[in-house]
């Protein structure tokens, strides 16, 4: 177990935090103002990676396939809301749940259908191509730290606007009390439409800035879906902060955990039992840190509906 | 041989900044109509759920029937003795009215945990049941799910799944609120019926109903209580007036 | 209009009569005769269909008695029958092959499983409680997939049906069909009455009101546990006739789509009348059949199709068909 790959892999958990909380941001918002389970919301993601997938095979050029695979996300997401989500707000989560779930049938299907299953890539920019060092024998891509850093920034953007903006003000006031905030005359469906489309702009980006890491396939929602829920049951539905804090920690405790799981096992039981018992516990790691969280706190670490 | 049914000791709920329960200290006697009135907002119904268990307190103690309660969830102390109405009212609308009352019947007629049986054919259930409902007036709607009642019968089937209770004390949260003039006259000749049989706590703003039921009115202003004493004195007490009575009583 | 809210009056009126002996009873005997059909050709390919969709019908029910009956929308639990299934295999992979042994530990598996994730799942509520159940799936997925020894994402062939006390008493088609109807009739039965019971009294005025029923003296969480618990029982209970029935397991058995699948069986039958459960596995699995035949990607006509359901067809088909009967007799 070396220092330098402990390092390398807590990065890479950073970056997966990251990730996570793009794609946990929205899910937690619209959960928490609107009280809407969205089940959905990992195929956003997925469509962000295909829509710039597609418009750089037309373009050419990152920035742009970017731009408007965010821009296509958007739409697209809005559309749904139009014609699905908005007659859903109303109605019990289960019918919710399988609504939802009808539309990842359909959208994983479709999105095979229509660009086939095979795995899609999208090349990293040029400018960020190629590895950087960090510190003595610290060699670590340069696009990873890209999304770090850009993760970081949009969760200091997201922070500015929800504590300082008007609008921030009335999601906070609408993810603790939607009813509340409807009754003093603000226009809510402007506004659940605005907390919407940030929350599928910021999965399709998730997408797209993991596109050129990872391949782009149907169903890769599904699993980036199911850790967003974790990240949003433990950080507390409604919360941003504590989606961030949350994300971080399980993108950390997952990505450490299924490197050195067998590593660590091994100094308590030997090599060829570590090797079993080892990936088993690590996939299992952050379902019974969310067990253990939810033992204590049954809403999470922030709720935002103070009871 | 007065052992006070309940006694709250120094009961303080905040929520936030605001101060809702107030260092509340109360006794409740046997067998006493203990009326609690007060302003909107004065904290009644959040006292009432301190009571019942379905808020915590910040400080202070719940000692029921001898025991503290303090922090006991809602059902260990309704198992206790304490039935509670609702103010808004809190029924089952799905099931047939006479399932409500068997429901509370059946919590107190050993375990639940029987598996097999028809609980609806159980005669042990259905009959106490039928006799509550007679009681409160609602017998002839026994088999319409609870959901289609008036608002005032629901306000009886309230009453009816209290009583089914069998309880040493009954908090009634306004159960006259929202019902005309003649269901009103029924629910106090019910309640003065039932005075001596059961010890209650009533929560009401029907001042004509409160001074025509009470045996000792307590007076909550912001939280705090104000003064507790005989209807006549509290009626004539210069304090409640300019608090409260003045803008009742016209 | 859900099953769940049975009066009780003395007087038996017709509906209620057709409602809980005459619908049930043309549905068993609809799958009676299915091997008699099958008899007169493509016999495997009926009987095998037919047996597939009473062991989910049973996974179905159980999670009737859940979403239905109890007010909890359990989004893993598919988790139960992948258990059962994997119970079943892993013992075939270690030489025990005797159904005996096999299902009181499938059965024991999952309603460990349950009781364990269950006393912390039932400490939340509403929205947390679907998706912590969606993650305990998820987790119990994953746990296959790294199972290297017993074939991780691949599966594991399962050598033969279970025996029973020896006997090779499920190796025939017929046999098993059979088998696998008198454990669907069991289980239908046993969860009618569970919900007629004290029992099921108590979890029906939870899911009606639960601060009331808390306020009359039930804690309401015991009641839940116990009713999470059978609930996954009976899943691992199908989740044993299910890979007796492919005679595989694999993880796919446990994925959050076949959780949703099941919940989707509930919804489209109608939840809360158990009859629904049943009649939602054969209108799925059916139109799965058949659709995947024609079509690759089905799930794309499918999706839209459960969309249009949820929004315009409130308690399923039978909650339609309810609608429909009042509108006929008014």
């Amino acid at each position: 177990m070396s220092g330098t790959l402990f390092l390398i892999q807590t990065l890479n958990g950073l970056q997966l935090g990251v990730l996570l909380f793009l794609v946990a941001a929205g899910l937690t918002l619209v959960f928490g103002v609107m009280d809407f389970i969205n089940l959905a919301h990992g195929v956003q993601y997925m469509l962000g990676a295909y829509l710039a997938v597609t418009f750089y095979g037309v373009i050419g050029n990152f920035l742009a396939a970017l731009v408007l695979g965010l821009l296509a996300s958007l739409g697209f997401g809005l559309l749904l809301e139009f014609l699905v989500f908005r007659h859903l707000y109303d109605r019990d989560h289960l019918d919710q749940v399988i609504a939802t779930f009808g539309i990842i049938l359909f959208l994983n299907h479709a999105v095979k259908q229509i660009w086939g299953a095979a795995p899609l890539t999208l090349p990293v920019p040029e400018y960020f191509t190629g590895s950087v060092v960090l510190m003595g024998g610290l060699l670590y891509p340069v696009w990873r730290l890209v999304i770090i850093g850009s993760g970081l920034a949009v969760a200091a953007i997201l922070y500015a606007l929800v504590t300082f903006t008007r609008t921030g003000m009335l999601v906070r006031a609408g993810a603790t009390n939607a009813r509340m905030v409807s009754a003093l005359g603000i226009n809510i469906e402007r506004l659940f439409m605005i907390v919407f489309g940030f929350g599928t702009m910021l999965a399709g980006f998730a997408g797209i800035m993991i596109a050129p890491i990872i391949s782009v396939e149907p169903g890769m929602g599904t699993n980036i879906l199911i850790l967003a829920l974790v990240v949003i049951v433990i950080g507390g539905i409604g919360s941003i902060r504590g989606a961030f804090l949350a994300a971080l920690l399980i993108g950390l405790v997952d990505t450490l955990g299924r490197s050195f799981s067998v590593d660590v096992l091994r100094l308590m039981m030997g090599p060829s039992p570590a090797r079993v018992v080892g990936p088993a516990l690590a996939s299992m790691l952050i379902y019974l840190l969310m067990a253990v969280v939810l033992y204590l706190r049954p809403a999470g670490l922030f709720p935002a509906r103070g009871r | 041989m007065n052992e006070p049914v309940l006694r709250l000791e120094g009961l303080r709920k905040n929520f936030g900044s605001l101060v809702v329960t107030d260092d509340v200290t109360l006794d409740i006697l046997p067998g006493e109509m203990h009326a609690i009135i007060g302003p909107n907002g004065a904290g009644k119904t959040t006292l009432i759920n301190q009571i019942s268990g379905l808020i915590p307190p910040d400080e202070g103690k719940v000692l029921f029937a001898g025991a503290d309660v303090t922090t006991q969830p809602p059902e260990t102390r309704a198992m206790r003795g304490l039935s509670r109405s609702f103010q808004i009212t809190s029924i089952l609308p799905g099931f047939p009215v006479l399932e409500n009352v068997a429901l509370a019947v059946q919590a107190r007629d050993g375990s639940s945990l029987r598996f097999f049986g028809r609980a609806a054919d159980e005669a042990a259930l259905n009959i106490p049941a039928m006799a509550a409902l007679k009681q409160t007036g609602i017998a002839d709607r026994a088999y319409l799910p609870a959901g289609e009642l008036s608002h005032g019968e629901k306000r009886a089937l309230e009453l009816a799944i209290a009583l089914a209770m069998k309880p040493r004390l009954l908090l009634l949260d306004e159960p006259m609120a929202g019902i005309g003039r003649e269901e009103t006259e029924r629910l106090v000749a019910l309640l003065l019926s039932l005075k001596g049989q059961f010890t209650m706590i009533l929560v009401e703003h029907d001042m004509a109903a409160v001074f025509a039921l009470a045996d000792r009115i307590s007076v909550l202003i912001r939280g705090r209580l104000l003064t507790t004493g005989s209807p006549q004195q509290v009626r004539n007490d210069p304090q409640v007036i300019a608090a409260y009575l003045g803008e009742q009583m016209e | 209009m859900t099953g769940a809210a049975v009066a009780t009056s003395n007087s038996a009126r017709p509906l209620r009569l057709t409602r809980n002996v005459v619908r049930p009873a043309v549905i068993f005997s609809a799958f009676a005769l299915v091997p008699l059909i099958a008899w007169l050709g493509a016999e495997k390919y009926l009987l095998d269909v037919g047996a597939r969709i009473m062991v989910f019908a049973i996974a179905a029910v159980a999670l009737d008695l859940l979403v239905g009956y109890s007010g909890l929308i359990s989004f893993g639990h598919a988790a139960f029958v992948g258990l059962g299934a994997y119970a079943v295999g892993i013992l075939s992979a270690q030489g025990i092959g005797e159904g005996l042994i096999a299902l009181p530990v499938a059965i024991a598996v999952s309603a460990l499983f349950a009781w364990l994730t269950g006393i912390v799942c039932l400490r939340t509520k509403g929205a947390y409680f679907i998706m912590i159940t969606l993650a305990f799936g998820q987790m119990v997925y994953f746990i296959a997939t790294s199972l290297a020894p017993y074939g991780g994402d691949d599966g594991l062939t399962i050598a033969a049906r279970n025996t029973i006390a020896r006997l090779p008493l499920l190796t025939s088609d017929r046999a098993f069909y059979y088998f696998t109807l008198v454990c669907l009739l069991a289980t239908y039965v046993l969860c009618r009455r569970l919900v007629a019971s004290r029992f099921g009294r108590v979890l029906r005025g939870a899911k009606e009101n639960a601060t009331r029923t808390a306020t009359i003296g039930f804690n309401v969480r015991q009641f839940q546990l116990v009713a999470y618990v059978i609930a996954g029982a009976l899943g691992g209970f199908s989740g044993f006739l299910l890979a007796n029935l492919t005679e595989f397991v694999a993880p796919t058995y446990m994925s959050w789509q076949q959780s949703g699948e099941l919940l989707v069986m509930v919804i489209l039958g109608g939840a809360g009348s158990l009859d629904g459960a049943i009649i939602g596995s054969i209108v799925y699995l059916v139109a799965d059949e058949w659709l995947s035949g024609l079509i690759e990607n089905w799930q794309v006509i499918f999706g839209p199709i459960l969309v249009l359901v949820v929004l315009f067809a409130r308690g399923g088909l039978l909650g339609v068909s309810s609608r429909l009967w009042r509108l006929g007799h008014e």
